[in-house]
């Protein structure tokens, strides 16, 4: 490039920038065409169920954005998508898949319960809460950590074995909640339903409203005489809604990935493994370590989504499966679709947050069943990486003609 | 009589880069016609619209006078062009034969006819001198005759024009004989001949007419009697260079490297290295010289701490070097030029400053943890300007460099660190003449400044250049070790080929071989 700045018109070099920032422009709308693709494929499908498309994505849309309850579960289910999707982000960047999400975000919230129920009574909440916090971290580091050895120990596909360990993770999850954790009113009643007992109160992670009312604000949006897009602002922000702090603790998270992935020699290390581990090993990168590292990061976040939703949302332990509730996929997919970068996750949890309580209210509105809202995640997943690859290559094809064609020097 | 081939104001606009730009040229029936660039002038680009790779931006194509449109390599073919490309498309496995009926399969009532090809091969063996047996597997042949498969490959589908594209990279200085006595016969029976190619020895030797392009551009041609090799560099630089390193006398100090009885092993797990001993002391520059795949990878990755250590030591500076990892053999101060730069020396999407801090992020770049980002983008900036890389920003991958500047900086990171040893593997391969004698001249500058020097290359050019003591390898050994100045170019190639040459006295052989 600089040769061309150096030797030719400056209307070239010009020509030249522009067309960066064109490309740049259009790799920042990629993932938008990507879900307006998928959009206009779920309409025709819609179409095909004799729905009628435009009312059916009104509903989704207004019901997960235009109103405060609904924004308040859009934010609710961004909050363990956003922490999922970081971990993806570390483990993608050292260049390691981790599909294990689900199993890490179960065991982190099982080792979050227990530590709860265990000190919930004798020490203050707020302890508790970080010990809970901490316990999900560790437990879900394990369990990242444990595919991560043997891939880079023994060679072990991180896909198969992150795949098993939600199995796993799953089963060990239904035998304790059938045993040992079981809430002793399932066990008194007879009814035996797999869950533990609720949290004490004090081990609740506050909630907006929680804290809005310590600030003073108490009335209600009605009483205050506030109407449209103020009323449902303050609503979101003051009036009892299920959003919880962990939401701000999460994208305080996020930015402090970028800070780790992008100022910290360990960020440098990982980025380095990932895209070149050979000449991370020649700069004396212990590559092996990197693996292994940057997986159990990767559980170490998916084990915090798991422990916040306990202490945040469901203050009890209930059926794996409903706690991890696909998050461990679906924080793939937002992971992609924020082009793994920590902060492009904010916006792009919130909008599968979205997704998801959009279809339950599409569902409602004009009876599709709630999995149509699976499928255009899956419509999602295909185009953004379909547009990935398509903008990778087109990347590459900047990288080998500046490199094949520019007149060397 | 037209030209067998022209080549009529050949334009090629890649986005943002214009690869050629009016380029002619015109080649005769039976005439050797070299094309000679640097790497990135545009050769390849002007081969690849020829063979149909590329579509042009403008300009013509014309065959025995006729204007032909070719828009893939079938065409291409059909018109007589037949490309032997730098890195062979052979598959191991199967015989000379196979290789050469594949993608043009004669049969026989459905099967394979192997008989009729081996026939065929056999004559146009025959015929240009070419010496290979069709029924031979490609995997057994040495690197020299499989390039000659290849040249059957296209004289098989009747190619009259033949393109080698940088042919005489990966031989042995007497390969590079054979092969021009082979070009030879081509001509002589008729066949017109590209030979695309930095190397301004072998052009002189070999071509009728010269063509240098520069930049996208045809700068000129020349015939080899009216050129010099000096007239030739400025040609393709487009300045006044130097073609031999100025350096002066060696004056060797104390050993920093001592190697003794090494063994390694490849990644097949068979012996590469097999019991190599010899020092290098300060103040000196120790060339490896020998073909390609005999060991020399394998020893600089034990140098360095990249490949494990069978038996023998490695001392560096005193310290045990044998099985430390790459870490530690940095912080014993030692820079090393990885033969493979895009590989081993760089993270191509890593903006050119976090290169620059590949190996010292840790200590020189951060304070605890966390990275200077303004020392990073300062020192960055200051080595590249000290170094030449030639960028527009620091801040863009390094994967976007030509080939030269990326070697630069892996050069201005590992030069500018105060070091003993420098171990600089194929330090110049694929650079062309600007790059190399830039690298060559900062090379024997670390040797003036005390540095321990040892240089591993294939091209015997760039060994006989740098060395003050040259080291040949064949077969995991060092055959031996010889004063630069008084060993000829002819004798280093029979040693690179195993065999002792008589002429070589056991006197050198003693007292060159003496500090082991």
């Amino acid at each position: 490039m600089g040769v061309s700045t150096a030797n030719h018109p400056a209307p070239r070099a010009k020509r030249a920038s522009q067309r960066i920032q064109l490309d740049r422009l259009i790799d920042l709308l990629l993932p938008l065409i990507a879900v307006l693709g998928a959009l206009v494929i779920g309409a025709f499908i819609l179409l095909l169920l004799d729905v009628n498309p435009f009312e059916a994505y009104r509903a989704m849309f207004w019901g997960a954005f235009a109103n405060k309850n609904g924004l308040a579960d859009t934010l609710v289910k961004a909050t363990p998508l956003m922490l999922v999707g970081l971990g993806i982000v570390i483990a993608f960047r050292a260049n390691v898949i981790n599909i294990g999400a689900e199993g890490q975000l179960i065991v982190g919230a099982l080792l979050a319960t227990f530590l709860g129920l265990q000190f919930g009574g004798s020490l203050p909440g707020w302890v508790v809460i970080v010990l809970a916090v901490l316990g999900g971290i560790f437990m879900g580091g394990i369990w990242g950590a444990i595919p991560g050895y043997l891939k880079a120990r023994l060679g072990v596909n991180e896909i198969l074995s992150t795949i098993m360990m939600n199995q796993i993770a799953i089963q060990v999850g239904y035998y304790l909640l059938r045993g040992p954790m079981i809430d002793p009113a399932e066990l008194e009643a007879g009814t035996n339903i797999p869950h533990s007992a609720r949290l004490e109160r004090v081990v609740d992670l506050p909630r907006f409203t929680d804290i809005a009312k310590s600030l003073g604000f108490t009335g209600t949006a009605k009483n205050l005489g506030l109407d449209g897009i103020q009323a449902e602002i303050y609503g979101l922000l003051a009036e009892p809604t299920r959003l919880h702090t962990g939401l701000i603790f999460a994208i305080i998270m996020a930015v402090l990935v970028y800070i780790f992935l992008w100022r910290t020699t360990i960020g440098y290390r990982i980025r380095a493994v990932g895209l070149n581990p050979h000449a991370s090993r020649y700069a004396g990168i212990s590559v092996k370590s990197y693996v292994v590292l940057s997986m159990a990061l990767s559980g170490a976040f998916a084990g915090l989504a798991g422990a916040i939703e306990i202490v945040g949302l469901h203050h009890r332990m209930f059926e794996p499966t409903a706690v991890s509730a696909g998050y461990g996929f679906s924080g793939i997919v937002a992971a992609l679709f924020g082009k793994l970068h920590p902060l492009g996750l904010i916006p792009s949890s919130i909008l599968f947050g979205g997704l998801l309580v959009g279809g339950d209210k599409m569902q409602r509105a004009v009876q599709v069943p709630q999995v149509f809202v699976t499928m255009l995640l899956g419509l999602v997943v295909i185009f953004v990486v379909s547009s990935e690859i398509w903008s990778r290559r087109r990347a590459n094809r900047r990288v080998s003609v500046d490199t094949d064609e520019e007149a060397g020097e | 009589m037209p030209p067998v081939l022209e080549l009529r104001g050949i334009t090629k606009q890649f986005p943002g880069v214009l690869a050629n730009d009016n380029v002619n040229l015109t080649l005769e029936k039976g005439e050797i016609h070299a094309l000679l660039g640097e790497n990135g002038a545009g050769k390849t680009t002007l081969m690849n619209i020829l063979y149909g790779l590329y579509k042009p931006t403008k300009g013509e194509i014309f065959i025995n006078g006729k204007k032909v449109d070719i828009h893939g390599p079938t065409d291409a073919i059909r018109q007589g062009i037949g490309m032997v490309h730098q890195h062979f498309m052979l598959v191991p496995v199967l015989t000379v034969t196979e290789n050469v009926m594949l993608g043009e399969e004669t049969t026989r009532g459905g099967m394979l006819n192997r008989k009729q090809v081996a026939a065929e091969i056999r004559e146009i063996s025959q015929k240009y001198g070419l010496h290979v047996d069709p029924d031979a597997y490609v995997k057994d042949l040495p690197v020299g005759i499989q390039q000659r498969v290849e040249i059957i490959k296209v004289l098989y589908r009747q190619a009259n024009i033949l393109i080698l594209d940088e042919p005489t990279a990966v031989l042995t200085p007497q390969e590079v004989e054979e092969l021009f006595g082979i070009i030879r016969s081509l001509v002589d029976q008729g066949v017109s001949l590209i030979f695309i190619t930095h190397k301004l020895k072998e052009v002189l030797a070999v071509a009728d007419r010269i063509t240098v392009i520069r930049r996208g551009k045809t700068v000129g041609t020349a015939t080899p009697a009216e050129s010099t090799e000096k007239s030739l560099a400025e040609m393709m630089v487009g300045r006044a260079v130097e073609l031999r390193v100025k350096k002066s006398e060696a004056k060797p100090g104390e050993p920093v490297l001592r190697v003794e009885n090494l063994v390694v092993k490849d990644d097949r797990d068979s012996v590469a290295v097999a019991g190599v001993s010899f020092e290098v002391c300060a103040g000196e520059v120790v060339g490896v010289a020998g073909v390609q795949g005999n060991g020399q990878t394998e020893l600089v990755e034990a140098l360095t701490g990249l490949r494990h250590v069978e038996s023998g030591t490695i001392t560096i500076n005193g310290n045990d070097a044998t099985n430390v990892t790459p870490r530690q053999v940095t912080e014993m101060g030692v820079a090393h030029v990885p033969e493979d730069r895009q590989r081993d020396g760089l993270v191509l999407n890593f903006p050119i400053k976090d290169n620059m801090m590949l190996n010292t992020y840790y200590n020189t770049f951060a304070n605890g943890m966390v990275i200077d980002q303004e020392k990073v983008q300062r020192i960055s900036e200051e080595w590249a300007k000290a170094f030449d890389v030639r960028t527009p920003s620091i801040n863009v991958p390094a994967g976007t460099l030509s080939g030269g500047n990326q070697q630069k900086v892996i050069v201005a990171r590992e030069f500018s660190r105060p070091t003993r040893l420098l171990i600089a593997s194929q330090p110049t391969r694929g650079l062309d003449v600007g790059s190399i004698e830039y690298i060559h001249s900062r090379i024997i500058e670390k040797r003036d400044q005390g540095n321990a020097v040892l240089v591993v290359s294939t091209e015997l050019d760039e060994i006989r250049a740098l060395s003050d003591r040259i080291a040949v390898m064949f077969e995991g050994k060092i055959v031996d070790i010889l004063p630069a100045n008084r060993v000829t170019k002819e004798q280093l190639g029979l040693l690179m080929a195993g065999s002792r040459p008589d002429n070589l006295g056991s006197v050198i052989t003693e007292d060159v071989a003496a500090p082991l």
